[in-house]
């Protein structure tokens, strides 16, 4: 009956210790479609993609690829098949040039020709319009091109099926849309293409067809047209959508002459070399926005001290201070989510105990160790305020999905009980239930007098939480923008060098 | 007790100590079945009439202490620096160089030997803050950076000996290496008991274990926490230098002879060998001490029965090998994970069955 | 922080080269060499000046002071060639810090091969065969006019060798043999490693036992003092005259003897000979009989047996608690002093391979004399 289906997965089941990752799941993937495979975190997306791609070894079910029953051992086997994965986490080798990282491990090249592959990679390069040449070295690239490069081998694998798992969580809009043009490009091909995404605009803008999953679970096929974006939501959540218009700010009034909780004065970093002026009140809310790039995450880590300071003044509640490494920052009271939370963040194989406490631990010193019942207890109060979903306190912080990883970054923030709090990049790559949340306990933080410094590449959920954005192009600050100034379009205007 | 055990359990900490108790396991059972005469335990008077307790088990417990407190400190090494270091046996050289050094000066008093034991503890402690340094501020991978060390150690022993083979006698030093006249069991193994209850104590009242894993997990998230990579790193390796003068001074004191060019010789293998086999991983992160000191422990019990059972000297190097890859495989990610993988599927059978 | 960092690292490559230079006492040249290669930072490289300047005036302090303890040998031979000319050797060893043994053959050449003696030499130490073969063509080139060479590795010498048989050199290999041909030296001074082993073995076989039950504590395995040394007793065994109860490799370690012997103890063997090959594992041995109340020596049940003739050694013998130790003569540079000279007078060579009179030393007869005379090291 269905001729043109390319890859489809029946009653795909599947768990870890303690943990029922995939409850028959069914996914049915077609010639020439861009499929969304789309769930809050923890659903179980990336489990049944590593099922499908032969990282995980699945309990029970049928994988067919082209009406044949497979059975994938390993990644290897899926490439050989046909079926190629471009990760969110870029597992390329950063130290080997851009040309290796797209030939290596490949069955086809048991003799190697450099010249000849520099000069296929090469022009595959410029087809995609990829800014980077093929004897590069990858890890001097953006991250961006990183990603792309690695799309770049995946297509040069003519590859039946190509999963894309959130490959646009990095890029910014003009790499967004380069890349889909790539994938419409591959869909007129007859490439099956799965995408997953937690920017439900994208799966609108490129997808045909979506399929929803929920706590491991098979929730349903749609195509685009019958399933708009709250039922959507609601599907993936599993409620009523919970209505994202409900998040309100407050105006923050502050009063004349009143003090900064935080003040900088000329600050500038080894990272950020244009000086800056900057301050924030009681309560606050405020934001960065810019392009990817434009400095906003350098300003922010200046702040807590995390690069090296070369110069400026710093105050925090009036009086001189000196913030000169993460500690003094902390000690003050300032706490600091970072961008990047793979690398910055988690201590992926300590117990999400230990990640909780760890930033009151240090800030407490070496010599004055939480006891262990209090650890228990601290974790299990922002196991259980900040929902997150772990089977114990004992569970190793890396088998957690990346929304879960978030809170209890968050979490570990929040016992330190600060009175600032730097957020770059809280909700990326986390599903939009989590992200909501998040958006409501930064206004509620804010309502307890917690100043927060917010930062999120969605312009949408600053003007929401913010009420005063400072603008950045190219490593300075161009203009501020408050009150009823503040809309989508006026920031654009600013980011991209107009008037405010 | 078996509550303990059972959250230890869940927690994975047993699990990771399963490794060193199955070899340590294989090689008691073996010997079970060889003779069951090598766990025997006997007392009998040494020469100066002294009883002293005898046996393959004393052996085992007395001839691993160097092993088990040099293991110790490197555990916490590689922990936290991802690496290994491999001069531990010329640090313990030079440390044991120093010791002999300072006594050969004069009467040889509790007071002279306490102030040597420090003496050399501070020269070894300095030559792992040298390492230390070259790993923690100019990012040089462990081995590299120990490679200086390993190579120039024993010939900086040779030039503070100023000779090949000096001695030192005194009942003194045949008490800290031999036994304490009225006590039968040796006296290296009291060290290796006061070096475990010391890392208990240190694990207890400070934060030792969450900021090395933290840095040898992830440095950069670390240091965004507050913690300093740098001084966690020279840190434990300066602990590493000390636990190498502990083990050089009880060397020295078992034959109260220092040769430079055998003291502790190929240690640092043995170690990177009973902290693997211990259950930790080489790169890093989390570790068991407990594990590694269990670790020492097999592999000296695994010399000892090669020595009981006669294995002819030429193929001793390759018995050993053979059981070291088992060990190394029981302990490897694929057969953990498969055994994990097994357990989990038992568990839901049976949870299964409850439910029905 | 940082400047204590950088003054940690001077310090530290101060001593770790004064280490090194006292291991090749010729060359102050070569350790500002490696200083130089090492030491990029200019604290550092100043300190290393000072580091090397120092080391060398430690050594000849270290020298005067030391007493020739192969003297009587040196005295027999002192003297300048006829022609009164000085003459230039280039000695090429491994470095004294390998062992005690090695120590003293290298002070044993130093002190022979002087300026006092009429003799300019260059020396050469190190435990690579290829940094000794460069040093080797080195010397060549240098137009010294004999080169004496206890080489590291028996291989790889032939070019080496013909080479300096081209240029008239005159080479005499000492403790260790060379694979090459015959013609390619003038003559070899060596130990005779199964000669030690048969007069050990010739001895205990003298000692009125009943039956020769023994421990055998080997050195490292394939080395030529073990060879030289089981081969001995595993003949004698095959023999029916001793009884090999353990045989096992400590591999020189001496706390490693100690706990092949325990073993033997706890197993319950009875045994009254230990015979190590080295006086390192004798040592190791015979703690673990003191710790299990087996006694040893002269009037003990077990009879000690070691090699190398240390002074702590024959100090041991001194005392009657070892019985027997086999010399391994580290003096060989006076035989070729000897042949050096016959070849200056227009003399020939007799033998092509000299090996070195060694004895067995016996606690029953030994002296205070012997141990001043035959023991090596301080």
């Amino acid at each position: 009956m269905e001729h043109d289906v390319v890859l489809s997965a029946r009653d795909i089941c599947m768990t870890f210790p303690g943990v029922r990752a995939l409850w028959n799941a069914q996914f049915t993937l077609r010639e020439g479609e861009i499929h969304a495979l789309m769930g809050e975190n923890g659903a179980g997306k990336s489990t049944l993609i590593k099922v499908l791609t032969g990282v995980y070894h699945k309990d029970s079910g049928v994988i067919r690829l082209s009406g044949k029953e497979v059975n994938i051992k390993s990644p290897e086997e899926a490439q050989n098949l046909g079926i190629s994965t471009v990760y969110q986490e870029i597992t390329l080798c950063p130290n080997l040039s851009v040309a290796e990282n797209m030939y290596i491990g490949r069955g086809d090249y048991k003799f190697v020709n450099w010249k000849e592959i520099e000069s296929k990679a090469d022009a595959i390069l410029k087809n995609l319009h990829i800014p980077a040449r093929a004897r590069q070295q990858l890890g001097k690239c953006s991250l961006a091109v990183q990603q792309m490069v690695a799309i770049a081998r995946a297509v040069d694998m003519e590859c039946k099926v190509l999963i894309l798992d959130e490959p646009t969580s990095s890029l910014d809009d003009q790499e967004v849309e380069r890349l889909f043009g790539l994938m419409r490009d591959l869909k007129a091909r007859g490439v099956g293409i799965v995408f997953v995404t937690h920017f439900l605009e994208q799966v609108y803008e490129v997808c045909d067809r979506i399929t929803v999953l929920r706590n491991g679970e098979f929730v349903g096929e749609y195509t685009v047209a019958e399933c708009p974006e709250v039922e959507l939501v609601a599907k993936m959540l599993g409620k009523e959508l919970d209505d994202l218009s409900e998040i309100k700010k407050e105006e923050v009034h502050i009063t004349a002459g009143e003090t900064p909780v935080y003040e900088a004065e000329d600050l500038s970093s080894e990272a950020v070399t244009h000086p800056f002026d900057y301050e924030i009140y009681k309560g606050e809310v405020n934001g960065f926005v810019g392009l990817l790039g434009s400095g906003r995450s350098e300003i922010i880590r200046s702040i807590f001290g995390a690069d090296r300071v070369t110069g400026g003044d710093v105050k925090v509640d009036g009086r001189k201070a000196k913030i000169t490494k993460p500690l003094d920052a902390m000690k003050l009271g300032i706490g600091y989510l970072p961008e990047d939370r793979k690398r910055d963040g988690i201590i992926g194989d300590l117990s999400v105990r230990d990640n909780i406490i760890l930033a009151l631990q240090v800030i407490k010193g070496f010599f004055k160790p939480i006891t262990r019942a209090q650890a228990e207890q601290f974790a299990d109060e922002y196991v259980k305020q900040l929902q997150i979903k772990t089977a114990s306190t004992d569970t190793p912080i890396k088998s957690l999905s990346g929304g879960n990883q978030q809170k209890v970054i968050l979490g570990r923030w929040l016992l330190t009980h600060p009175q600032y709090l730097l957020l770059d990049e809280s909700t990326r790559g986390i599903d939009v239930g989590t992200k909501v949340e998040i958006q409501k306990l930064i206004l509620k933080l804010a309502e307890e007098g917690v100043s927060v410094t917010f930062i999120s590449s969605e312009i949408e959920e600053m003007l929401r939480t913010c009420s005063r954005l400072i603008v950045m192009r190219d490593g300075r600050i161009v203009g501020e923008l408050k009150g009823n100034e503040m809309t989508q379009n006026n920031v654009m205007r600013t980011i991209a060098g107009g008037d405010a | 007790m078996a509550k303990e055990l059972e959250k230890r359990s869940r927690s994975g900490s047993l699990g990771q100590l399963l490794v060193p108790i199955i070899a340590l396991a294989l090689i008691a059972v073996f010997n079970l079945f060889r003779d069951p005469s090598f766990f025997s335990v006997g007392m009998t008077n040494d020469s100066q009439g002294n009883p002293v307790l005898t046996g393959n088990l004393i052996s085992i417990l007395n001839g691993a202490s160097e092993l088990a407190i040099i293991s110790m400190g490197m555990t916490l090494v590689t922990a936290s620096s991802k690496g290994q270091d491999i001069s531990v046996g010329a640090i313990a050289a030079i440390a044991g160089s120093v010791f002999v050094k300072f006594l050969s000066g004069g009467d040889i008093t509790g007071l002279s030997v306490t102030l040597g034991i420090i003496l050399c503890c501070l020269v070894a402690m300095l030559c792992g803050a040298f390492n230390g340094a070259l790993v923690a501020y100019f990012n040089i991978q462990p081995m590299i950076a120990t490679l200086i060390l390993y190579t120039t150690g024993r010939s900086i022993a040779y030039w503070i000996n100023g000779g090949a083979t000096p001695t030192v006698s005194s009942p003194i030093i045949t008490a800290i290496g031999g036994f304490i006249p009225g006590c039968p069991i040796p006296t290296p193994v009291f060290v290796v008991i006061v070096f475990g209850v010391l890392f208990w104590l240190i694990f207890r009242f400070t934060n030792l274990r969450l900021y090395t894993q933290a840095v040898g997990i992830n440095q950069d998230a670390a240091r965004l926490n507050g913690i300093n990579p740098q001084t966690v790193k020279m840190l434990t390796f300066i602990v590493l230098g000390l636990c190498s003068a502990v083990a050089g001074v009880i060397a020295v004191s078992r034959l109260s002879l220092i040769n430079h060019e055998t003291i502790l010789l190929e240690i640092e293998m043995d170690a990177i060998l009973a902290v693997a086999i211990g259950g930790n991983s080489l790169a890093g992160g989390k570790f068991t001490v407990v594990g590694s000191v269990l670790g020492a422990y097999a592999i000296q019990a695994l010399t000892t029965t090669l020595y009981a059972m006669r294995v002819p000297s030429t193929a001793v190097k390759a018995y050993k090998a053979v059981v070291i890859i088992l060990i190394v495989i029981i302990g490897s990610p694929v057969v953990k994970d498969a055994v994990n993988r097994m357990m989990a599927k038992r568990r839901q059978k049976t949870a299964a069955a409850k439910g029905e | 922080m940082k400047r204590f960092l950088v003054l940690m690292l001077a310090a530290f490559m101060c001593f770790a080269l004064a280490a090194c230079s006292s291991d090749s006492t010729e060359s102050s040249a070569s350790a500002s060499e490696e200083a130089s290669a090492e030491a990029t930072e200019d604290a550092a490289a100043e300190a290393t000046e000072e580091a090397s300047a120092e080391a060398t005036t430690d050594d000849a302090a270290a020298e005067a002071t030391e007493e020739a303890s192969a003297g009587e040998n040196a005295d027999t031979n002192a003297g300048v060639n006829t022609t009164g000319e000085t003459i230039t050797v280039g000695i090429i060893n491994n470095p004294p810090s390998e062992s005690g043994y090695r120590e003293a053959n290298v002070k044993d050449f130093e002190e022979m091969f002087s300026a006092e003696n009429g003799y300019d030499a260059k020396t050469f130490y190190s435990l690579k065969n290829d940094e000794q073969l460069s040093a080797a063509q080195q010397f060549i080139t240098d137009g010294v006019d004999y080169l004496l060479i206890s080489a590291a590795e028996t291989t790889g010498w032939d070019s080496v060798l013909e080479s300096a048989k081209e240029n008239g050199i005159g080479v005499f290999l000492f403790d260790r043999m060379i694979d090459t041909d015959e013609d390619n030296y003038e003559a070899a001074v060596v130990s005779d490693m199964p000669a030690e082993g048969d007069t050990a073995v010739t001895w205990l076989l003298e000692q009125p036992l009943d039956e020769y039950n023994v421990v055998h504590i080997q050195g490292v395995m394939g080395s030529d003092a073990q060879l030289g040394r089981t081969a001995a007793l595993d003949n004698a065994a095959a023999e029916g005259k001793v009884n090999i109860v353990v045989q096992q490799t400590a591999s020189w370690d001496e706390a490693e003897a100690k706990k092949i012997v325990e073993a033997a103890i706890n197993s319950g063997d009875s045994f009254n000979v230990i015979y190590a090959e080295n006086d390192g594992m004798a040592r190791g041995a015979v703690a673990a009989l003191d710790e299990a109340g087996i006694t040893h020596g002269t009037n003990g049940d077990v009879i000690i047996m070691g090699f190398d003739t240390n002074k702590w050694a024959l100090q041991e013998l001194l005392n009657g608690n070892w019985n027997y130790d086999g010399q391994c003569s580290p003096f060989q540079a006076a035989a070729i002093a000897e042949m050096i000279m016959d070849l200056e007078n227009g003399g020939t060579i007799a033998s092509k391979k000299v090996v070195s009179e060694e004895k067995g030393l016996d606690a029953a007869t030994i002296t205070a004399e012997d141990v001043d005379t035959y023991g090596i090291g301080s």
